[in-house]
């Protein structure tokens, strides 16, 4: 005897009136909890940028963010201005607004620019906007954050480096969205981020050099800050591939504005 | 009831879901390299077939079993994005740990494997039961291969050095002791998982096939 369910209008039904109730319940819940997930999106580059600067609560081995009841008023009172650099194609300056300039034309906190977008922008031969956080760090030094991104394994990750004038960094944060945890994802471990602290973008020579993420690295203990590498992580060569790949490319693109800081 | 409580042992131990049934087997391999995803992902998938297993077990009648497979990839998939939104809204910190997760528990054989070998024909309670006994079997492995493939890769468990520190050469290093790199590679999973498939069927022959 055939069954009410091998029917095949019943299938049909079914479908359709499954996936009708699962969309609509998926729909419901992504749109009713977007407001509270942007916000908590919002506190997150709050805290990422505070943390480059070295306003965070790190204990000892491990790396926390100052936290979200904290972080709006922090934000306020260490970034002293966001400073917005439109790039063209080749990576020409086209313009360098301050935050006020900025938010008069696009009615937009600099740090909400989305650095992916702006990525995406720049490869289709368009403009990019390059947003940079002045502030002072937790030493009291002037130093200059900027978002980086770019592709580690399996998905995106990105950072926000703190730089001072020379270039030289001051403070560094790594995320990930899907790296492998153990490996790829200890990017954003504190052994790792600290490394990064007092190295030269700019080599000996005079040329943005960048930081190379490097495997048999004969300073593991990170003591020589200006030979332009840090100490890979074992069995996460990509990963650290990536990084090396995000700081050359989206940090070349301030060197411009850094030029321009001693000229001055 | 003594049936009932078969559900939640079996598959800790003579019917376990990774090393006798074999499900399960790619998230074993990809998250292990640390004790402390190893548990988070437990738990996680512990909720999800829980919740899942019920869920499907309630439906039994009512899915068409042409589509069944289908429909069992809705359940789980609704499940693991409703739990996903709800947490980046309230928690999340915690959110961000997990992310990297949803993909692999969404895929995980072992939760569509129960769902298709186990809840399609038993009613919710056992089906529950049965669900949270495939996690945990699931769970202790992973958990033992976690273990050893900290211990031995990196010298750490969830993240405190254990073995004394391998740059400067304290505690164990000191006897020239080093880091065994592989272990933190895929393939060393499935040895570890290699080994306890072993140990496990040396000790209970029934479980040898021919």
């Amino acid at each position: 005897m055939e069954n009410r369910t091998d029917k095949n209008s019943y299938t049909v039904i079914f479908a359709i009136g499954m996936v009708m109730v699962v969309g609509t319940l998926l729909a419901y819940l992504a749109s009713s909890l977007k407001p509270k997930i942007t916000e908590n999106q919002r506190l997150e580059k709050q805290q990422n940028i505070l943390y480059a600067m070295g306003i965070n609560d790190n204990d000892e081995t491990s790396a926390v963010f100052i936290s979200t009841d904290k972080a709006p008023e922090a934000f306020d009172k260490n970034v002293a201005d966001q400073i917005v650099i439109t790039v063209d194609a080749n990576g020409k300056v086209v313009k360098t607004q301050n935050r006020d300039e900025y938010f008069e034309e696009t009615k937009q906190e600099p740090y909400l620019i989305d650095v992916k977008k702006q990525q995406a922008n720049a490869k289709d031969g368009g403009e990019r906007k390059l947003p940079l956080f002045v502030g002072e760090n937790s030493e009291g030094k002037t130093v200059y954050v900027a978002p980086i991104r770019g592709k580690g394994l399996w998905d995106a990750i990105w950072g926000y480096v703190a730089l001072d004038e020379d270039m030289v960094v001051r403070g560094a944060y790594f995320d990930h969205k899907g790296e492998t945890p153990g490996l790829g994802a200890n990017i954003k471990q504190r052994y790792f981020m600290d490394d990064f602290i007092g190295e030269h973008l700019i080599s000996k020579s005079g040329e943005f050099k960048g930081i190379t993420v490097a495997k048999g690295n004969a300073d593991p203990k990170n003591s020589d800050k200006t030979d332009n590498e840090v100490d890979a992580i074992a069995g996460a060569t990509i990963t650290g591939d990536g990084v090396t790949a995000m700081i050359k490319k989206d940090l070349k693109l301030y060197l411009p504005y850094f030029n321009s800081l001693k000229g001055k | 009831m003594a049936k009932d409580s078969r559900l939640i042992l079996d598959p800790l131990t003579d019917n376990n879901p990774i090393t006798i049934q074999v499900l399960g087997i790619c998230s074993a391999l990809a998250i292990t390299a640390e004790l402390e995803a190893s548990i988070v992902m437990s738990i996680s998938v512990l909720f999800v077939m829980g919740v899942g297993n019920v869920v499907i077990s309630l439906m039994r009648n009512i899915i068409p079993s042409k589509i069944r497979i289908i429909a069992q990839l809705i359940v789980v998939a609704t499940l693991v994005i409703i739990v996903d939104l709800v947490l980046k809204a309230f928690a999340y910190e915690l959110s961000k740990t997990l992310s990297v997760f949803v993909g692999l528990i969404i895929t995980n054989c072992i939760i569509m494997g129960r769902f298709e070998a186990f809840a399609l024909g038993n009613g919710p309670w056992r089906s529950f039961l049965d669900g949270i006994g495939n996690a945990l079997g699931y769970g202790i492995i992973l958990v033992i291969v976690g273990f050893f493939r900290e211990l031995l890769g990196s010298g750490t468990l969830l993240g405190i050095p254990v073995l004394g520190d391998p740059i400067e050469k304290t505690g164990l290093y000191a006897t020239g002791y080093e880091n065994n790199g592989f272990m933190l590679l895929s393939p060393m999973a499935l040895i570890v998982v290699g080994i306890i498939i072993w140990v496990q069927r040396t000790r209970n022959k029934a479980l040898i096939e021919d």
